[in-house]
């Protein structure tokens, strides 16, 4: 008994990485209707320059803060120069800019900072919590900053005027144009919002893989998962999405003999595909009623 | 976009794109076929033996790209798992040919419906999904098959972490051909015959009820599309054909290891469906062309910045070419016709 509540403590822990992740994939997805394949690599190069700014002395808050404007005004210059061009294209056309994006990102952050590994600080600290040596005070301030995050998107959209215009102009384009919603610039606000989430959610988790070009390979996929598991419609699934893969994750890493690390990413895919099956549009996603 | 469209279909190259509408002016069309073939037969006397190697291997890409084609274009239904069929062919090629002997061209047919089975069979989970949600389930796929290649019960066929190695076939009959120029025309042969028995897919009834599914789904079932038959049949065929892709693709390099098979080249092939054209089936192997060539063109400009340089030719693709050089085509057509007009 004890072990299994060890290893959701553990799940919950990594969980809250993956948490992170969705809820900016989820973030991105209401704004321009498309999976960001970009996502992670644009968290990682801002991990990167948060880094970079307290190598140089900034203090930790500071280049904390730094970071997020830097990133939001990114995500907003790259929607403005790069997507705003490919916006009549089809999908299919938008996701392969996602992959240029990434391929450019990874190679370039490559370039500045080199592949080796790098250790990122904390504002947490590191010591085991509440006596516990499988989730550490970090990881506890990770799954508090996440939750506040989510409280916080939940009011923006739910309570603000620009956050109703947000969701407008993503559900029914056309519509909000008519009531004189600018829609262009939600879409970008959409792309700023996400890089920031997006940076912090590496901020968060850069202490606990690592700080390197590809930190986010593994973390997005799981991302992903999590997102679409708990529903792209819905930041609350999102999280949902992303402790359930956690705990799944390590569950099926404990209990099914024979699974070592290597199998544990295909089973958690597998079992995140059976729920789909089952309920097609994720746990918490709205159904979207089609008209013929 | 083109005028030459308006005149017979409602220019919609918005949509996943038309296969079959596409009433090219017939000149322009056999002109630009028949320059193809000939370029195609005599490509290999003119170059070294690895440039014939990378053609081969644009054509084999492109019977993959091809098989999404069918899939995407054909019935609207998105994968990001064609790897692991393409995985599955080329293993079940190297095993029959290094386990059980049998000649490589006769384990192309057991490749292609290995995989057809594999896929008919995927499809009818995939039934309930579609868009994003399809894509991270075929993406499950791809990410799961290079790690079951490597499990411990399949070593003794699969060869584990380490794979297989295959041997290339020589020229037969005794023609006077070195190993790569054989494997060419042997690959051009396949490509043909899988280029010309997709296009009459697309033009028959099934073809038809594929594309009224991805049109419309509802109206099609309203109209007596058996909608999970021809979804699930998509699936298989895309398979099939991506399998026997596999297949050529483990003849010509010679070796089939997990490793290959990767997501990675499961995105290639969809930047590959992109490049050439979403639904246009000649398209499929300019996208090849594109993901063999483009990122040693990139590896040319500079080592260390090759992705960079990668992502900025795709954007520079994308910003001219939307849809594909199928939009280069028409540009090419309409060129064509005012000079001959003038």
């Amino acid at each position: 008994m004890e072990l299994f509540v060890n290893q959701i403590l553990a799940g919950i822990a990594t969980g809250a990485i993956y948490a992170c992740m969705a809820l900016a994939i989820v973030m991105i997805f209401q704004a321009i209707d498309h999976l960001n394949f970009a996502q992670g690599e644009m968290a990682m190069f801002s991990t990167f320059m948060a880094w970079q700014m307290i190598q140089w002395g900034v203090p930790y808050w500071g280049a904390f803060i730094l970071t997020l404007i830097i990133s939001f005004a990114g995500g907003v210059i790259i929607e403005r120069v790069l997507f705003k061009p490919l916006a009549k294209a089809p999908v299919l056309t938008n996701v392969a800019g996602f992959i240029a994006l990434f391929a450019i990102i990874n190679s370039v952050a490559g370039l500045i900072w080199d592949f080796t590994i790098k250790q990122f600080p904390t504002p947490f600290g590191s010591s085991p919590f509440l006596g516990s040596q499988l989730i550490s005070t970090h990881q506890v301030g990770m799954i508090g900053v996440t939750l506040g995050l989510l409280v916080a998107l939940f009011l923006f959209f739910r309570y603000t005027r620009i956050g109703l215009a947000m969701r407008a102009a993503a559900a029914m384009p056309e519509s909000a144009r008519l009531v004189g919603i600018n829609t262009g610039w939600m879409v970008a606000l959409g792309w700023g919002m996400a890089a920031a989430i997006g940076a912090i959610a590496g901020i968060l988790i850069a202490p606990v893989v690592f700080l390197e070009p590809n930190m986010m390979g593994g973390v997005l996929l799981y991302g992903f998962a999590a997102a679409v598991l708990g529903g792209l419609s819905s930041p609350f699934g999102a999280v949902l999405g992303g402790f359930l893969v956690g705990i799944f994750e390590n569950l099926v890493g404990t209990y099914v003999p024979g699974v070592g690390n290597e199998l544990k990413l295909p089973i958690a895919l597998a079992l995140i595909v059976t729920v789909l099956v089952v309920k097609p549009t994720g746990l918490m996603g709205h159904t979207v009623v089609k008209r013929v | 976009m083109s005028t030459l469209d308006d005149t017979s279909t409602p220019a919609k190259v918005d949509a996943p794109a038309a296969i079959a509408a596409k009433p090219a002016s017939l000149a322009f069309g056999r002109w630009a076929t028949i320059v193809t073939i000939i370029a195609l037969i005599v490509a290999p006397l003119l170059v070294r033996n690895f440039v014939i190697f990378q053609l081969t291997m644009v054509m084999i890409y492109g019977i993959a790209v091809l098989a999404l084609n069918i899939l995407t274009g054909g019935s609207g239904q998105f994968s990001l798992g064609q790897s692991a069929f393409y995985a599955l062919g080329a293993y079940t090629s190297g095993i029959l040919m290094e386990h059980f002997g049998i000649n490589y061209a006769l384990t192309l047919p057991i490749a292609g419906a290995v995989c057809f089975a594999a896929g008919f069979l995927f499809g009818f989970p995939a039934l309930r999904l579609s868009g994003i949600y399809l894509a991270l389930a075929t993406f499950a796929l791809a990410v799961a098959m290079p790690q079951l290649l490597k499990l411990g019960v399949f070593e003794e066929w699969t060869g584990g972490v380490q794979g297989l190695v295959v041997t290339k076939p020589d020229a037969p009959f005794g023609l006077p051909m070195s190993q790569d120029m054989w494997l060419y025309y042997f690959v051009l042969l396949i490509t043909f015959v899988i280029y010309l028995l997709s296009v009459n897919l697309l033009k028959s009834r099934s073809g038809r009820a594929m594309m009224a599914i991805r049109d419309n789904e509802i109206a099609a079932s309203a109209m007596g599309v058996d909608i999970s038959l021809y979804k699930t049949l998509a699936f298989g065929i895309s398979a099939g054909i991506t399998g026997v892709a596999g297949g050529l693709g483990a003849i010509a390099v010679q070796f089939v290891a997990p490793d290959s098979y990767t997501f990675q080249l499961a995105i290639a092939l969809f930047l590959g469906m992109v490049v050439g054209g979403v639904g246009w089936l000649p398209g499929s192997f300019a996208g090849a062309a594109f993901i063999v060539f483009v990122p040693n063109i990139a590896e040319g400009i500079s080592k260390g910045l090759s992705g960079a340089f990668f992502g900025v030719l795709l954007f520079v693709v994308i910003y001219l070419v939307p849809h594909g050089a199928r939009q280069g085509a028409i540009y090419a057509e309409t060129l064509f016709n005012k000079l001959r007009r003038s």
